[in-house]
């Protein structure tokens, strides 16, 4: 094992084998190559100097293999895997085509580019193991694959048998996404849940980490979860302005949203807004204003906007009356109470009696009055308007309501379901209908919040439907007991509160048994009771899909670069053997091996899809693209267009201003007094506020962002990654001022929850009063749980937000001190 | 010399994803302190408090810089050993069997293009990728950029379609070396030898 290990990382560090290469096949090699190829170079004539790398990149390479980036971003890459002696030696992307926009390439980023010291890192599980020490201590004991499969298995019977099938959980984890066989995300799509569905079920979770909010409260709205013109759209557009939407550091592929967002502006001269507390990537210099906000206070400035929009008639008053529920007197239902319409409560004419001019709403964000009136005249005189959110304004403790706020904008001005308008949620995108591997159902219908699975470990039997979010029961009957995590890093790093993480999986009494698959040794993974090593997607074949790729998207032939390193396995081998062990191994495999159940796959989305390669082709080409023969995705354009032929899927089949269906959430759920969920999309202020009475302890808010250097955690542990873009804490020089601190600087981040020690990026990019670290550094805790490595999640809370359940890890507080 | 090769850099396009550099990482397979290809932030701006608001001017842009295979390299003229030497097509490049490692490139050029690599014990840099051109590819960090806002070729066919800019802040003065390169200036950027801003990320550089 070690010896094999060792070989592999003495060809990371290579320069021998490079430098021999170069030697044998040398600049003369190189000479004699290039002088049969039509180039302007002369190269006989050049001196013979033995330079670094590059000259051997074409040289020794046995082969190039397609492959994909398989991660969390919301992009997706093909990558070109160049081996050499069954290693990869480097990594290329799509270099198919002239690339020319619509028919470009996609290309990936600089963490897909780095694929290749992910596969080949040093924290690479090699062998199963299982605990010895405390749990989360991180001792582990090697095991067998027989042995580690038993474990497993019986413990997965035992609990079934003590506890029932509602005590097994499948954790929310996205460390694989977008393959047909291998894909993490959603859970309920794994390999994982089509075991478990033959053995009874497990517990559900609804709502994910990255939309929680925004994808429980837009439907009270849209009657689904905000769908979003493409980003190609943005070329017919005249004016964009984008709420927390930041593509450069989102979605970063070279095919992708950013992408589009670059060249479909370009064609549109459209002007670009940019409402978010950092001056962010997409921002760089590109944005006709930056509009900073302080975190949290979104709705506010909506209201605002819309005081204007009302007061100088600018709404569209037609598509409101049509179009609307509840946005005056004449769409309000009959069961909502008098004057409980949006324009009664923007006037102050509602149960509140405040108007929310400009300067109220100045006053809550930060942003002059003038620029806000100035900001809605803008929005309101120019046709077609395009308002895109991101996800960063929900993921905040009132986050339901500030994502069904941002939509006011676009449902205010009636750029709803048109080319160059919008919906105001995130963009959308085109996309390939293709049927993966089969699931089955979960014969269990109970469902938790996705953010509360540790209080289901904790105090499962008290959470109920009206005071936790549980779905498909009035109560929980069973705590947690087994967990599988598969590909998921929110264990342990992407949960809020690692420190109460800690506690309540410390305790072995509570969860049972904890199963974790994946390729490194993360912060989840040290919280393992049986840890199970993956195989990269460099080591297997699938079909890899699911960008927001505008509107052309592709599907990706993933093929087997080099063979399994170390003792690895497939998630469809592991999960076949612990089938067998209980005793459904032939309904799991249905005989076939996972390449059979590829070409299986093919074959049925062929008979249905007969434009589709077939598998052979497919694999020979990579990958295949397509165009949205739409020409570009208009969200609710069916809609728009008829609205009784098509209504939306709310209960009046209209666009829900006000919902009926909140104001009775709102009377009958058990909340916190500082808990609001009303009908309206209105500001309501928060715990751990920008205004909360904690600001006096702790004066500073916080927010996450994503961060280049990883895509959450995945990539975290790239060296490469890690040096290129740092880990950072960003601070305005008014507030690291008078704390002493200077550009660089090592600092302490700390609140009640607990302590991150960091460097300081002093910056004007970041508002005053506000700082933000990218989130998904991989955590690493002292003695005294005071962490190194900049990991937000030691500073955010388990408390949900009122609606969603979900978890509002922007929104907090803290204090920075330089390190002495 | 048969011709002078050069980069185009899109600066109003670049993200600062820094794909480029990492491409070339991968490619070079370079350790995290060996930047062949750097992307450089310039950020500036104040804010003042307005009653409960702010108001503010804040700007911030990138620029990404490998070498740029000078036309008056800086790099060779301090080279004791010649092994940093300027070849046909004009790409810089060193020689790594000849150089000592003394470090007087690193020193003399204004770019810090030439770094010193501790596990070869000698000076390595950006050398074009003559390979790949000689194969009719552009340099790995073109070809990777997922803005598409580098480009590569004749630099006089650049410079004929992208006009003449070589330099903004933070960057030096064109006029040392005569850099091979044409620059799209961000709308935000700020002549060379501006102090508005400063340089946001001296260690990523
Ligand atoms: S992280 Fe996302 S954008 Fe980057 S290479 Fe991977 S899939 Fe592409």
């Amino acid at each position: 094992m070690t010896e094999r290990r060792d070989e592999t990382m003495s060809f990371m560090s290579a320069s021998p084998t490079r430098r021999q290469l170069l030697q044998a096949a040398g600049w003369c090699g190189l000479a004699t190559a290039a002088a049969g190829l039509s180039s302007p170079f002369s190269w006989s004539a050049m001196a013979e100097p033995a330079a670094s790398g590059v000259a051997a990149a074409s040289k020794g390479i046995d082969k190039t293999v397609w492959s994909a980036c398989t991660v969390n971003c919301g992009s997706r890459c093909p990558l070109r895997m160049h081996v050499e002696n069954g290693v990869i030696k480097w990594v290329e992307t799509d270099n198919t085509g002239l690339d020319v926009y619509g028919e470009h390439q996609v290309r990936a980023c600089l963490r897909g580019r780095s694929m290749r010291r992910r596969v080949y890192n040093p924290d690479r599980l090699k062998y199963p193991m299982k605990r010895v020490g405390r749990r989360g201590e991180g001792k582990f004991e090697r095991i067998s694959w027989e042995e580690a499969y038993d474990l497993v298995a019986d413990n997965l019977k035992r609990v079934i048998a003590e506890h029932g099938n509602e005590a097994v959980y499948l954790n929310y984890g996205t460390g694989t996404l977008g393959g047909s066989v291998t894909r993490s995300w959603p859970p309920a799509n794994s390999l994982i849940a089509r075991l478990m569905n033959l053995c009874g079920g497990y517990l559900n979770h609804y709502g994910t980490y990255s939309t929680a909010q925004i994808s429980f409260a837009t439907p009270f709205t849209y009657g689904t979860s905000a769908d979003g013109n493409s980003p190609s759209d943005i070329a017919n557009t005249k004016l964009l302005v984008m709420f927390g939407n930041n593509p450069a550091e989102t979605r970063m592929s070279g095919g992708g949203v950013i992408y589009h967002l670059a060249e479909a502006r370009a064609r549109s001269n459209a002007r670009m807004i940019v409402v978010d507390p950092r001056y962010t990537d997409t921002a760089g210099g590109r944005e006709d204003e930056w509009i900073p906000i302080r975190p949290g206070t979104d709705a506010a400035l909506v209201a605002g906007l819309a005081h204007v929009l009302i007061t100088e008639n600018m709404v569209d008053q037609p598509f409101l009356d049509r179009y609307c529920v509840g946005y005056d007197e004449t769409t309000l239902p009959p069961e909502a109470p008098r004057n409980g319409h949006y324009k009664a409560y923007i006037l102050g004419e509602g149960p509140d009696g405040i108007a929310k001019t400009p300067a109220w709403a100045a006053s809550i964000t930060g942003i002059p009055a003038d620029r806000i009136i100035k900001l809605a005249r803008e929005i309101g005189s120019t046709k077609p308007c395009c308002i895109m959110q991101g996800w960063g304004p929900q993921r905040h403790a009132n986050g339901e309501m500030s994502s069904r706020a941002v939509l006011m904008l676009a449902i205010l001005t009636g750029n709803v379901g048109i080319s160059g308008g919008g919906s105001g949620g995130r963009e959308g995108s085109f996309s390939i209908p293709f049927e993966r591997f089969p699931t089955l159902k979960n014969p269990v219908s109970t469902a938790i919040p996705v953010f509360m699975w540790t209080d289901a470990i904790k105090r499962g039997p008290e959470m109920t439907a009206l005071r936790d979010g549980i779905q498909g029961k009035e109560k929980l009957d069973v705590p947690i007991k087994f967990i599988w995590n598969y590909a998921g890093n929110a264990l342990v790093n992407q949960h809020a509160d690692i420190n109460r993480t800690d506690e309540v999986l410390g305790d072995d009494s509570l969860c049972e048994m904890i199963v974790v698959i994946d390729n490194h040794m993360t912060a989840s993974a040290r919280y393992a009771d049986v840890l199970l090593p993956d195989l990269t997607t460099s080591e297997q074949m699938d079909l890899v899909m699911d960008a927001s790729a505008g509107n052309m998207n592709y599907l990706i032939f993933a093929d087997q670069a080099i063979e399994p390193l170390f003792e690895c396995r497939s998630i469809y081998d592991m999960c076949s053997e612990i089938a067998a062990r209980m005793g459904v191994k032939d309904a799991f495999t249905e005989g076939r091996t996972q390449e059979e159940w590829l070409r299986h796959l093919v074959e049925i989305n062929r008979e249905k899809d007969p434009a589709l390669p077939d598998l052979d082709s497919f694999r020979a080409a990579g990958i295949y693209k397509r165009h949205d023969p739409d020409g570009h995705h208009i969200a609710y354009k069916d809609f728009r267009a008829d609205p009784e032929g098509h209504p939306l899927k709310t209960p009046s089949g209209k666009i829900e201003i006000y919902s009926q269906r909140l104001a009775d959430i709102a009377a009958t759920w058990e909340l916190a007094p500082d808990d609001v969920i009303d009908p309206l999309p209105i500001y309501a202020s928060t715990f751990r506020g920008w205004d909360s009475p904690e600001r006096k302890t702790y004066p500073l808010q916080l927010t996450g962002f994503h961060f280049k250097a990883r895509t959450h955690s995945t990539y975290g542990n790239v060296d490469v990654l890690k040096a290129a873009a740092q880990q950072e804490v960003w601070i305005n020089p008014i507030d690291a001022g008078p704390r002493g601190i200077a550009n660089g600087d090592l600092v302490r981040v700390f609140n009640a929850e607990g302590e991150t020690r960091l460097h300081a990026k002093v910056t004007p990019r970041i508002m005053p009063g506000v700082t933000a670290m990218g989130e998904g550094a991989w955590h690493s805790a002292d003695s005294s749980k005071v962490d190194h490595a900049g990991s937000i999640n030691v500073l955010t809370t388990q408390r949900p937000s009122p609606l969603a359940k979900g978890n509002p890890q922007h929104t907090n507080l803290v204090d920075v001190q330089k390190v002495a | 010399m048969t011709q002078q090769y050069g980069f185009f850099i899109d600066s109003s396009r670049c993200t600062g994803c820094k794909t480029c550099m990492l491409a070339c990482k991968d490619l070079k397979d370079l350790p995290p302190e060996v930047n062949f290809r750097r992307v450089y932030e310039y950020t500036g701006g104040e804010w003042t408090q307005d009653g409960d608001a702010w108001r503010q001017d804040v700007f911030s842009y990138y620029t990404s810089i490998a070498c740029n295979h000078c036309a008056d390299p800086a790099c060779t003229k301090v080279c004791p050993t010649g092994a940093m030497a300027k070849h046909e097509n004009g790409f810089v490049i060193v020689d790594e069997e000849v150089c000592i490692g003394c470090k007087s490139c690193a020193m003399a050029c204004p770019y810090g293009a030439p770094q010193y690599s501790e596990v070869k014990r000698h000076m390595t840099k950006c050398d074009g990728c003559y390979g790949r051109v000689a194969e009719g590819k552009k340099p790995v960090c073109v070809e990777a950029c997922p803005l598409r806002a580098l480009d590569f070729g004749p630099i006089e066919e650049l410079r004929e379609k992208h006009g003449t800019l070589a330099a903004v802040a933070p960057l030096p003065e064109d006029t040392y070396t005569h850099p091979s390169i044409v620059i799209k200036p961000n709308p935000k950027a700020r002549p060379v030898g501006n102090h508005d801003g400063f340089l946001a990320n001296p260690r990523e550089v």
